[in-house]
């Protein structure tokens, strides 16, 4: 267990404030440098900041970079509430060796949780630099200035370093008055990102550029489908060859070479039998079985309408990598995961150490969108190199990133509802088999609901993506919303402002689409359809409009308009650029991915097979960003997804009639098909 | 096998000892240690691994090294000079065109080699010349709004 004192030398003296979540842990310990430091660390520690006698200020923090933008919203943090240039602020991020223990980066949790933490710690940092120039200069403390990283008073200046100068001051802090977000002078302008200099030089080294002296190149055996169990294996071809070892223990089997072609060549040579699992499940009639296989039963009701989401791939563009060294018994490993204190655990678990012995080091990684919470490549990078008695680089390919990793799950939503005279839904059911319950709560003031999460067994490996099931749930609800206002007679706007009374943050955000898309003047013509949704997911609410265009059966989605609340905005282009972004991400699911399996296999795992979207698929993408200053910020990762797929949804039954009740909507273009396409169950 | 022992490379006589056969993706990650040319699929559908062989885009992953032998090849790492970036890599910066950044050398250098054979492209020819780029964190819109914006600057690779 880390003392407060050896955890302050560590850092080579300075201010240290230390950042914990849980009131109970915090103590006031003021300018009380030495009270309690051969104490331990608090518990519930969510991060540190330390300012070095050289002045430099660094912030620690479990969160992790995918690509989100992070690290520069955490850097504004810092430079915000400590009054010092974006330059000037270095971020230590999700290294279980330097920062404080941290769940994850997932579930759009690092604006609303740690965002305020480390302001919370560099603005009680201010303040103790404040009380060290008051006390050196005898000044009344309201006559300090803190600006640019200097502390003024009158003839006095001094820089931070000079003022922590033989100090060895550390605090642990529960709370902190924060700068209010009307007078941010950092924190809401759009710094820009903080590496991305490194990142158009190539410079940047990603978990898959990573290298380490002597290092060896590592590939798995893995058997042609899921579940086959290995009956024999021929190694010797592989183990004649210069430099390999084959490492065989039960069904793991890989080879480690000293580059990477030979690995390539000695994975190859491996002859190996494998025993094939059945199985009586595909792609093509995967969603009856969600029902059959549903943990408490089937719900359904000949009144209910039906929809249904494929499982799609994350196809984070860096597949997943790791480079793993082992000295003495302990293991280092760097890897790009969302959550490198889980990965940490799931290695100490599987080779029986300590956790204390393991240390997983995350660079800014080549994305993840949900897709890169668990450690694979880290655990087979790391028994390969045990064996092998060096470092050991995995790199997965893109057919074993979209085969090995797991999946966002495919599911059935079954809706079914009665609107009242008014135009208001009075009653409400949803039942979601499989593809998960976040998103299912209806966000419209309903008069009374049921919404229920069915579990069912999923025949592939089913994990986090992108909003989770609100895409799927949101895509349902506001295409059956649709389908209700079109029964209601009602404009799909007026029955949805009707139903969201009860909401004005979730009324303001389907406003401000709907004015900036134009809705109420549209025009239709031949070919063209408009669509519009809205939803609230994770602090977020969302509203999006779609325009599309039908030649020949061919859909083209021509512009999207989003808006998007989420209370204070942290920095407005990286917020425009995660709302685009997960518009263009959003289309892949909406229109044409899929993944396909049978006998266990999945047969499209490769980009050649897979279709994501291109510059070719965007449309024209305008978002309107609703900036609300009086509310606590929420993170913007995920639910700008959710709107995408039922927009378009709706818009193709504008154009056609034709209601689309399957994600993805067109895979193979519009099907000159009756009015309405029910899925196959 | 025919062994490949010198790679023009960024301006550099690189000596090198590989097969004729393996890619060029491979020889400038693993060998020379270039890794801002990414590995994205591995068969010429994401363009990740763009390079520019005598000026023009190329995918190294597709790309064997015994046909680039004595060819004018420059990665990522070659379009900085004296510390000055490409108008491309400026554009890219002052644009906010990247997010988890992976895709991002690789459509910098299609983007320079686009800029090459066409110094002011529409909208419509910077979507046809940039199609084969996957990427995934959606940057489309500002990767056009960089390429437009390096237009007419006369950056050479």
């Amino acid at each position: 267990m880390i003392t407060r004192r050896d955890f302050l030398a560590a850092l080579g003296g300075g201010i240290v404030v230390i950042m914990v979540a849980d009131d109970s842990d915090a103590q006031e310990a003021g300018g009380g440098a030495r009270r309690g430091m051969n104490e331990p660390m608090p518990q519930q520690v969510s991060a540190w900041l330390h300012i070095g006698e050289d002045g430099v200020v660094t912030a620690y923090t479990g969160k992790v970079e995918v690509g989100q933008n992070a690290r520069t919203s955490l850097t504004q943090a810092v430079s915000e509430e400590l009054r010092v240039p974006v330059p000037s602020v270095q971020m230590v991020m999700g290294d279980t060796a330097r920062t404080p223990f941290d769940m994850g980066t997932f579930g759009s949790n690092t604006t609303p949780q740690m965002w305020p933490q480390i302001r919370k710690a560099a603005a009680s940092a201010r303040e103790m630099l404040i009380d060290l120039a008051a006390q050196k200069w005898s000044v009344e403390r309201s006559s300090i200035r803190i600006a640019d990283g200097k502390l003024t008073s009158g003839t006095h200046a001094a820089a931070f370093g000079e003022l922590t100068q033989g100090a060895e001051l550390a605090k642990t802090i529960s709370a902190a008055s924060l700068t209010p977000a009307v007078e941010w002078k950092v924190a809401g302008t759009s710094v820009a990102k903080v590496n991305a200099r490194a990142i158009v030089t190539g410079a940047h080294k990603y978990a898959f550029d990573y290298k380490r002296p002597g290092m060896l190149y590592g590939k798995v055996l893995y058997p042609p489908s899921f579940d086959a169990k290995l009956t024999s294996l021929d190694s010797s071809a592989a183990e004649s060859m210069s430099g390999v070892k084959v490492v065989r223990d039960g069904d793991f089997v890989g080879v480690t070479a000293p580059d990477p072609a030979t690995a390539d060549k000695a994975l190859a040579a491996l002859k190996a039998e494998w025993n094939a699992v059945a199985t009586e499940v595909s792609s093509r009639d995967m969603f009856a079985w969600f029902k059959k296989t549903s943990e408490d039963g089937d719900a359904s009701k000949p009144e209910f309408t039906t929809y249904t989401v494929a499982y799609i791939a994350h196809v984070p563009l860096e597949p997943r990598a790791a480079v793993a060294e082992w000295q003495g018994g302990k293991l280092t490993v760097w890897t790009g995961t969302q959550r490198p204190f889980g990965v940490r655990s799931e290695l100490a678990t599987s080779f029986k150490i300590s956790e204390q012995d393991v240390h997983v080091l995350m660079p800014d990684t080549g994305s993840g969108y949900g897709g890169k919470h668990t450690g694979e490549a880290a655990y087979e990078a790391a028994r390969l190199a045990k064996v092998a008695g060096k470092p050991v680089k995995r790199n997965w390919t893109r057919e074993e990133e979209m085969t090995w990793a797991y999946f966002r799950p495919g599911g059935v939503i079954d809706l079914g509802a009665r609107v009242g005279a008014e135009g208001v839904i009075a009653e409400w059911e949803a039942h979601n088999y499989n593809s998960g319950p976040s998103g299912l709560r209806s966000p419209y003031g309903v008069g009374s609901r049921k919404e229920k999460y069915h579990a069912s067994k999923s025949p592939l490996r089913p994990g986090s993506y992108r909003g989770l099931a609100a895409t799927a749930n949101h895509f349902a609800r506001e295409c059956y919303m649709d389908e209700l206002a079109h029964a209601a007679k009602l404009d799909p706007l007026e029955f949805r402002l009707r139903n969201a009374k009860n909401d004005q943050r979730l009324t303001n955000v389907i406003v401000a689409v709907a004015d900036k898309f134009g809705w109420k003047t549209r025009k239709k013509t031949e070919g063209r359809g408009f669509g519009i949704a809205a939803g609230f997911e994770k602090g977020g609410y969302v509203a999006t409009c779609a325009e599309v265009s039908i030649t020949n059966g061919v859909v083209k989605v021509v512009r999207v308009v989003e808006a998007f609340e989420c209370g204070a905005v942290v920095n407005p282009d990286h917020l425009r650029h995660q709302v685009e972004g997960a518009v263009a991400m959003g289309l892949g699911g909406a229109l044409f991915e899929q993944i396909d399996f049978a006998n266990n296999t999945v047969t499209n795992a490769r980009l050649s097979r897979y279709r994501v979207p291109r510059f070719g698929d965007m449309p024209v993408i305008e978002s309107v960003l609703l900036d609300r200053k009086d509310l606590p910020s929420a993170g913007a990762g995920e639910t700008p997804i959710v709107g995408v797929a039922p927009a378009i949804g709706n818009a193709i039954f504008d154009a056609t009639g034709q209601r689309l009740r399957s994600l993805p909507l067109v895979p193979k273009g519009l099907a000159k098909a009756p009015a309405v396409s029910a899925p196959a169950l | 096998m025919a062994r490949i022992t010198e790679l023009d490379v960024n301006g550099s006589r690189e000596r090198i000892d590989a097969d004729s056969d393996r890619t060029l993706l491979s020889v400038l990650r693993d060998d020379l240690d270039l890794t801002g040319t990414k590995y994205g699929c591995g068969e010429g559908q994401c363009a990740a691994c763009t390079v520019l062989i005598d000026g023009v885009a190329t995918r190294a992953c597709l790309t064997k090294v015994g046909t680039v032998s004595g060819k004018r090849i420059v990665t990522i790492e070659g379009l900085e000079h004296d510390g000055h970036l490409h108008p491309v890599q400026e554009a890219f910066l002052n644009a906010g065109a990247m997010q988890c950044g992976w895709c991002t050398p690789g459509m910098i250098m299609g983007a320079v080699s686009l800029l090459a054979r066409n110094t002011n492209p529409t909208n419509a020819e910077i979507v046809t010349g940039m199609n084969g780029h996957i990427c995934r964190c959606g940057t489309y819109p500002q990767v056009i709004a960089a390429i437009r914006a390096a237009s007419g600057k006369g950056g050479r690779a």
